[in-house]
């Protein structure tokens, strides 16, 4: 019972920020929208055993992609009025495409429901149930027969880090504070030193 | 009884929710990335239902990629988004016609 209730509410309410994040006029409260609708799968996936992904949409979505995009949405400024000029022009064509896309989708969960298709029984559903927890055996499995998808997964967020700076990194236009790297490393003591020996009571000429 | 349906049919919307965002928002391309964000998202509930229908943990895995992915497009897009910015002015997606062929 209680299981049933917060699924209702965690699926009304990240169904109904979802349209807030894509009918908002602005693009702060679009962004502010979407965490809520992340915490509400997050909510969802938990419902279903599924702690550690839950975490995970948290952490990575809430605490990182959702700030980006606060972050670049705030150091932009944007006129708000004129972005939502094309709003009702597109509405009536965007409905429609929704609209054909949602009655597919029904009409292929209506057939999975009467369960035309058997493609045969899943490979695991036969497997023991999981006594360990979700993230251990969700680690025992990503650390041993996933190794290469994980590494791959880490050179993908690598190359996307090394990018985004590469992007937006712009130098600085003024000479001060620019640093020439082979000219420093090309420096010697014998060129940027000199021994002098001064007489008492006379300065030094560089 | 809540079953693998329900899960198919919130996913279902709300992928269709982001399709239609990316339709709407037509000149707004932050709203666009983060209607893909919300698709993405969909994609990841019907993962992780399906996992736990099978009892397969396969599933939830293959949904830890789909999330890296996400966040590493939506790094890039944010990125190119900025320089867009920076050299136009504006983020109006309608005027980027300047590599049209």
């Amino acid at each position: 019972m209680i299981q049933t209730f917060a699924f209702y509410l965690f699926a009304v309410l990240v169904i109904a920020s979802a349209v807030m994040v894509i009918t908002a006029r602005n693009p702060v409260h679009s962004v502010l929208w979407l965490i809520l609708a992340f915490f509400n799968a997050a909510g969802l996936m938990v419902l279903v055993g599924a702690e550690f992904i839950a975490m995970l949409l948290v952490i990575v979505y809430v605490g990182a992609v959702a700030v980006l995009f606060l972050f670049v949405v705030m150091m932009l400024d944007i006129d708000v009025a004129a972005m939502r000029a094309g709003f009702m022009k597109n509405f009536p064509l965007g409905i429609a495409i929704a609209l054909i896309l949602l009655a597919e989708l029904v009409l292929g969960i209506g057939a999975y429901r009467t369960g035309a298709i058997e493609l045969g029984t899943p490979l695991a559903s036969d497997a023991p149930a999981m006594v360990e927890s979700n993230t251990a055996a969700i680690g025992a499995m990503l650390y041993s027969k996933y190794i290469v998808l994980f590494e791959a997964a880490g050179i993908i967020l690598l190359v996307a880090m090394i990018g985004a700076i590469v992007l937006t990194h712009r130098p600085s236009k003024s000479k001060r504070g620019q640093q020439d790297i082979g000219k420093q490393v090309r420096r010697n003591p014998d060129e940027a030193t000199v021994m002098k020996q001064p007489t008492v009571g006379e300065g030094v000429e560089l | 009884m809540i079953g693998i349906e329900h899960y198919i049919i919130v996913s279902a919307i709300l992928f269709v929710l982001g399709v239609l965002g990316i339709f709407l928002n037509r000149k707004n391309i932050i709203v666009i990335l983060m209607a893909i964000e919300l698709i993405l998202l969909a994609v990841n509930i019907n993962m992780v239902a399906f996992s736990a229908f099978l009892n397969d943990l396969v599933g939830q895995v293959f949904a830890m990629f789909i999330l890296t992915v996400a966040a590493a497009e939506a790094a890039i897009g944010l990125a190119i988004l900025m320089i867009y910015f920076r050299g136009r002015g504006t983020i109006a997606v309608d005027d980027a016609n300047q590599m049209k062929g």
